[in-house]
This record gives structure tokens, C-alpha cells and sequence, in this order.
């Protein structure tokens, strides 16, 4: 199981330093302040409406959410000497990453 | 064997050099680690802030409008800035630090010098941003 996790872990990392550094400055910081017009609701709704472009986000989305709850583990058991809590910890981490995946599944493949 | 164990009743205690829970204030290389590692709430927080947008662009116009304001408040617009920051972090180390030498790339039985992934690693950063750049401005 842990190998599986790393993998989890590093396919994560990858997917989330290359794809969510633009998504977030354009979402987060350039649209609100208008240095950059953002595009209008049919547009993003065309581009949503892509099968490939869901897919690929829920794959962000899952690795992502893993790539979290491997790190995060480590950081409170290691990095704030939790590790009398693993149980409690590793329960909170993956247990979050698997309700947030499905989530994500519902949004991007069901609800759509 | 185990019957024979139980000779003793009292376990030796081991010897555990205490830590303190800030060690890692000590010295930047630790400080920096730890960021590193807290990099990893924000790319769940992205996560959250993804859906949120895809559900409203999937509930209509109207929806989509209200999560453009909620976005341009002050205290989200903050929080994006602190999230920006960490995954540049997390981003900068995680392709031009860990994984040119944590890869072993082999052509013609020669190792790939880590600087040369390192380079590869900008070039799909720079494509990945752009067609992502791309497809979200049209």
C-alpha cells in the first residue's frame, strides 16, 4: 500500500506544479483584480463541456487531493510529533482525499 | 522461544533524545522544508477552489457571476495570493530541485546531468501553462 501512496504522492506533485501555477493566478489573482479580462460564461462552459478537459481535471483533482494527504501526514506526524496519532491522522488524510475525489467525480462526470 | 523471553518483566526503557515541536524554526534548510511540506494545503485548497468554480460554471450565468465577486473579495483574494506563492514553491522545487536528481533518465547507458531534466522540466512548465493559458482565455 505505502509504495502505491508514493506514487500517488509524486504523480501528484508533478500534475499540481505543472498545471495548477497558471489555472490559480489567472482564477485567483488576475481575473479579480482585472490586470486580465476574464472570459465569459459560455466560453468556460464550452470548454468545460470538453469530455478530455473534465477527465484531466479529475485527474488533477485525485492526485492532487492524494499529493495533500501523503505530505500533510508526514508534516503533522513527523514535522509536529504526532505520531502517537497516526491512526486519527492517516484517517483525516486519505479519508479527506477520498471523500474530496469523489466529490470531484460527482461534479465533473455526473453532475455535468 | 517466546516462553523463554519472558524471563524479564521490565522493559529497558529506550533512550529517545527529546525534540521540540519548533525544530524546524532552527535553521532555514528546516524552515524551508516545512513551507515546502504546508505547500501541500494549498494545492487541496486549489482543489476546492476548482470545484467551486467548475460547479458554478455547470449552475449558469448567474452562478458564475456571484463566484467572480466572491473571488474578488478581500479576504479571497489574500488567501490566493498566500496559495499563489506557495505552489510557486512547491512548483520551483518540486521540478527544478527534487526531480532532476530523484529521476534517472538513461540515454545510450549515460545518466541525463540533473540540470538537463531540470531544463526539460521548464520547457513542459512553460507548455503546460500556456495551453492552460490558452484554453481558458480562447
Amino acid at each position: 500500500m505505502e509504495p502505491f501512496l508514493w506514487l500517488l504522492f509524486s504523480a501528484g506533485g508533478v500534475l499540481s506544479a505543472l498545471l495548477i501555477p497558471a489555472m490559480l493566478f489567472l482564477f485567483g489573482v488576475a481575473f479579480p483584480l482585472g490586470w486580465v479580462s476574464p472570459p465569459g460564461h459560455a466560453h468556460l462552459s464550452a470548454v468545460l463541456g470538453h469530455p478530455v478537459t473534465r477527465v484531466v481535471l479529475l485527474g488533477l483533482c485525485v492526485l492532487a487531493l492524494f499529493h495533500w494527504a501523503h505530505r500533510f501526514r508526514y508534516a503533522l506526524s513527523d514535522g509536529l510529533q504526532l505520531k502517537h496519532l497516526d491512526r486519527a491522522i492517516n484517517l483525516f488524510c486519505y479519508g479527506g482525499a477520498l471523500a474530496g475525489s469523489a466529490v470531484a467525480g460527482y461534479l465533473l462526470l455526473a453532475a455535468w | 522461544m517466546s516462553e523463554k523471553s519472558q524471563y524479564t518483566q521490565f522493559h529497558p526503557r529506550w533512550y529517545r533524545r527529546r525534540v521540540p515541536v519548533f525544530w524546524w524554526l532552527r535553521r532555514p534548510s528546516y524552515l524551508l522544508f516545512v513551507l515546502r511540506e504546508l505547500s501541500s494545503v494549498f494545492v487541496a485548497w486549489f482543489v476546492v477552489f476548482l470545484l467551486l468554480l467548475v460547479n458554478a460554471v455547470a449552475e449558469g450565468p448567474e452562478d458564475y457571476r456571484r463566484f467572480q465577486d466572491w473571488s474578488a473579495t478581500p479576504g479571497m483574494l489574500l488567501l490566493n495570493v498566500v496559495a499563489l506563492c506557495f505552489i510557486l514553491l512547491h512548483a520551483v522545487t518540486w521540478l527544478f530541485t527534487l526531480s532532476p536528481h530523484a529521476m534517472v533518465v538513461r540515454l545510450r547507458g549515460r545518466r541525463l546531468p540533473p540540470a538537463l531534466i531540470g531544463v526539460g522540466n521548464l520547457v513542459a512548465w512553460m507548455l503546460a501553462s500556456a495551453l492552460v493559458a490558452f484554453l481558458i482565455l480562447g
